[in-house]
């Protein structure tokens, strides 16, 4: 097996960084900011994110802005891809109508994933606005859906493999491509 | 009409002996080394037994003909070794009069394959209360000599000590279906551990042992022979050998397959297992081993009970009891007595053959093979493998060994000198 | 074909599981949104050969909410009460299109009859047969033990818990599942009724067998789970009146004073108040009852997803 890092641990924090930047600049400050992260890697993104917002604008609260959306039980490949446990999903707001919810994951890939958050996030409410922030896009879209926050652009063939690590649940951190 | 006359060569006898045996017409005409005289059939490797005699088979005819016939039935007795059943009265109208016995003994007579002798009803429509027709039948062409209310109990004590006094007057016998019924309400299987798991209703063992002691003690106070059908437990067991010891006129039968299987069989709700009694435990069945083994229990008796496919494609606790047995009866004796070293083929022939025509009052049966008896003889390859199939000789497939591969299979049957089974085929008769 | 026929088709692991889902469709049922879009498009039969109303009302809310379609088939006044066989109403039933059989019968084993037959293809969820098992209340009770006593959010077993069932436990398919169940999860379970309700070959299902109440109360249970007593009984000779086994074996109102304030008072329903529970004991705050009553929509919404939207077997 080949593998190459196309991200150090370096590169993940900067992009980490300037994304957190890009959400509070188009959300014309950090107010009704809800930023919800898939699991499992997904929910350290978001809670870094958050840190890296808390850090520039020190109003910011993480308690109330921070949260997890599992959404297994609205995957569409339950019977093929039986063995995912539920993980508990946490809204720390109980009203998403004035929010502007932020989905974040690690990869985006097939768009299948964040068709399911989407209908997992209707059954909680109906928030102001939805955006997407990433760490890599590696293309091959089955769906429409686009992110609005990259951390990566990364084209990959399908038969390629991206592995990203995270201290909080790998021993390192870095985004590397096997084949 | 073309008469019978040939040698089975090389065949053993029971006690192990290797002889040449002379049939002509419908009797033995010699035995002995090397005879010639006639067309010589090779049976080496078969033993030669007297034709088996069941105590207790269904044949449902009259009234539950989609189950099996007497034809039927007898073909399914002469494919397994037999020359003799007795045919159970629980028909449909009961066998309590002379005319029902009558009717079967003369169906059974044109079907030919194996000597049908009806058994009568202790009670008019199995009622219980009121004795049946038993000196008519007995002195009918039928001459009934055994009688049964077989499937229900003779639960009643006046009533089975009336019916003991009446048939001494020709040497008749009682067949107990010893089962109390207000003990056994709704009852479904074995009650143990396993029908507390499973959630049926248990048919406790005393139901049985109960009836089988009252009904030895009866016997005994009133001098008459009594014949236990389908000893199931070991408490019935020890009761018997009591009684026998006392010097009490009584009898036993136990069937093949309380001899092999146990009530574990009804764990995946199979109704295929579902029979009444119930399959016991695996101390049961060595109890009752032991006791064949022992003279305790005299003879065994398929209690062959035909249902068609609806009856057991259903839910346990709307199945029917029973299952067949008559093709199996040999291999599974064979298999659970003498291969496991209890008994051997003189007790073998004792227990299918010369005990149950005592018993039954046959005297064309159980005779030993000999110059002058009739030949009824069972030929069995004790090593041939066979594999049990749905297609058989009985119209029902409720066999429980089915898909199961056995040893001992009956090659050839002999009824009167005729072949009705060769080569374990059975033959169209009235060729003759 | 992946089925919940008993407790025995579930390991220690996979029942655990099972529990922790179904924490998760709580989460569900107190949304306003009380959907999932899981079984969009399967149907699913309830078949309902015995009356039930909260079994089978439980049922239809647990499948409309994994957004199935549902066809009720009771057998009153059906082509069983015509004399249909079970087979042919099976048969038919498949030959409309369904996916999974959800089915309560008189006769113990029914629900393994139709899994093990050639009549259909589908799942099957026993809600009660006969006398033999009812395996989704032993998973709604066992849940409920664990959220009342260990918390709500807790996701292990339940070691160290001390539960007591009374009744009729011969003639009980919940008593059956639970004992399977409570012990699977490590609890210690012991049982208590009169002698003839209580048989000896009861040894193997519990740990501890008593026929004294007030006996086995002395012993200090964590839950006393009540068992309905029925009437019918009273005409079999297993016991000789009502009066008599209140007394003895009901949770009478001073039998219940008598318990630590912390004891869970559970009931599988319907109750038989002043009979063998007392509206003291069944309306105290120690009582789980109605929790049993929600609980039995999340675990069964549970089992639906694990067989029909997973399609993953139970062990």
């Amino acid at each position: 097996m080949v593998t190459r890092t196309v991200l150090d641990a370096a590169d993940i924090d900067r992009a980490i960084v300037r994304i957190s930047h890009e959400i509070v600049e188009a959300n014309q400050g950090t107010s009704n900011l809800l930023l919800l992260g898939i699991p499992t890697r997904g929910v350290f993104l978001a809670k870094r994110i958050a840190q890296s917002i808390k850090k520039n604008y020190p109003d910011f609260d993480i308690e109330t802005s921070v949260g997890k959306l599992d959404v297994t039980m609205f995957r569409d490949d339950l019977s093929t891809k039986p063995g995912r446990e539920v993980t508990p999903t946490e809204i720390p707001v109980s009203n998403l109508e004035n929010q502007t919810v932020v989905l974040v994951d690690d990869v985006l890939f097939s768009g299948r994933t964040i068709r399911a958050a989407l209908d997992a996030l209707v059954s909680y409410g109906r928030p102001k606005a939805v955006r997407l922030a990433v760490l890599v896009d590696r293309g091959h879209r089955e769906l429409p859906i686009r992110a609005d926050y990259v951390g990566k652009n990364l084209p990959t063939s399908s038969t390629e493999r991206i592995s990203v690590k995270l201290t909080e649940s790998d021993d390192e951190q870095s985004v590397v491509i096997e084949q | 009409m073309k008469k019978n006359h040939y040698i089975l060569s090389n065949v053993k006898l029971s006690n192990g002996t290797s002889v040449d045996i002379e049939v002509q017409d419908e009797l033995i005409k010699a035995v002995g080394q090397d005879l010639s005289g006639a067309d010589v059939i090779d049976c080496s490797g078969l033993i030669a037994l007297q034709g088996f005699v069941d105590l207790h088979t269904h044949l449902r005819e009259p009234g539950y003909e989609q189950s099996e016939t007497i034809l039927t039935g007898s073909k399914a007795a002469a494919k397994g070794g037999f020359t003799a059943v007795h045919a159970m009265a629980n028909t449909m109208p009961v066998a309590d009069n002379a005319a029902v016995v009558e009717q079967v003994y003369a169906l059974g007579k044109s079907a030919g394959y194996v000597q049908v002798q009806p058994i009568g009803a202790v009670t008019l429509g199995l009622n219980g209360s009121q004795l049946a027709d038993l000196g008519k039948m007995n002195a009918s062409q039928a001459k009934v000599t055994v009688f049964s209310d077989d499937g229900k109990c003779v639960s009643d004590s006046l009533v089975m000590r009336r019916a003991l006094e009446y048939v001494k007057a020709f040497g008749g016998v009682i067949a107990q279906h010893a089962q109390d019924p207000a003990l056994t309400v709704g009852a479904q299987m074995n009650e143990g551990g396993l029908s507390l798991r499973l959630g049926l209703t248990g048919w406790p063992g005393v139901a049985e042992t109960a009836i089988i002691a009252r009904d030895v003690l009866l016997a005994e106070e009133v001098g008459s022979r009594l014949h236990i059908c389908h000893v199931s437990t070991r408490g019935s067991v020890d009761v018997i050998r009591w009684a026998k010891a006392r010097g009490i006129n009584v009898t036993a039968e136990v069937t093949p397959h309380h001899l092999l299987l146990t009530e574990e069989l009804a764990s995946d709700y199979n109704p295929i297992f579902k029979v009444n009694p119930p399959l016991r435990t695996q101390n049961d069945v060595l109890a009752l081993r032991e006791a064949v083994a022992d003279g305790t229990i005299d003879i065994v008796a398929t209690d062959h009970a035909p249902h068609p496919a609806d009856s057991k494609d259903c839910e346990w606790g709307e199945a029917a009891f029973g299952m067949i047995g008559l093709e199996t009866a040999a291999s599974i004796v064979k298999t659970t007595l003498v291969d496991t070293g209890l008994i051997d083929w003189v007790r073998f022939e004792e227990v299918l053959s010369t005990n149950p025509a005592r018993i039954g009052g046959l005297n064309d049966q159980g005779q030993a093979i000999q110059v002058g008896s009739l030949a009824n003889i069972a030929l069995i390859d004790p090593a041939r493998k066979f594999k049990v199939e749905t297609v058989s000789q009985s119209k029902s497939p409720n066999n429980p060994y089915l898909g199961m591969e056995l040893s001992g299979e009956i090659v050839h049957t002999i009824y009167k000198g005729t072949f009705t089974v060769i080569n374990s085929e059975i033959q169209i008769l009235g060729a003759n | 074909m992946k089925h919940l026929l008993s407790i025995n088709d579930l390991d220690k692991g996979s029942a655990i599981s099972l529990l922790n889902l179904a924490v998760e469709m709580q989460q569900v049922n107190s949304r306003e949104v009380k959907k999932l879009p899981a079984l969009n498009g399967r149907t699913v039969a309830n078949l309902f050969f015995e009356d039930s109303t909260r079994t089978k009302i439980s049922f239809e809310l647990a499948a409309k909410r994994l957004s199935a379609d549902v066809i009720n088939f009771t057998a009153k006044g059906s082509s069983v009460s015509k004399g249909e066989s079970l087979k042919d109403t099976v048969q038919t039933i498949e030959a409309m299109g369904v996916e999974a059989l959800i089915v309560r019968h008189h006769h113990s084993g029914a629900a393994n009859t139709i899994a093990n037959s050639t009549w259909s293809t589908s799942a099957v969820i026993n809600a009660g047969d006969g006398t033999h098992e009812h395996p989704t209340q032993g998973l709604l009770d066992s849940l409920t033990i664990r959220q009342r006593l260990k918390g709500a959010v807790d996701k292990g077993d339940l070691a160290g818990v001390r539960v007591l069932i009374a009744g009729d436990i011969l003639h009980s398919r919940v008593a059956r599942s639970n004992l399977l169940l409570l012990r699977l999860l490590g609890a210690k379970v012991g049982i208590v009724g009169p002698a003839t309700l209580v048989p000896d070959d009861a040894r193997i299902l519990a740990d501890f067998i008593y026929f004294n109440f007030d006996e086995a109360l002395a012993d200090k249970f964590d839950v006393v789970m009540m068992l309905r007593m029925q009437r019918e009984r009273m005409n079999s000779a297993f016991i000789p009146n009502e009066t008599e086994y209140s007394t003895l074996w009901g949770l009478s109102e001073s039998r219940f004073k008598a318990l630590s304030s912390e004891t869970l008072i559970m009931h599988p329903g319907p109750m038989n108040r002043g009979l063998e529970i007392s509206s003291a004991a069944a309306d105290s705050p120690q009582s789980a009852i109605l929790d049993q009553v929600t609980n039995g929509v999340a675990v069964r919404m549970a089992v639906l997803y694990k067989l029909l939207a997973q399609e993953t077997s139970l062990k």
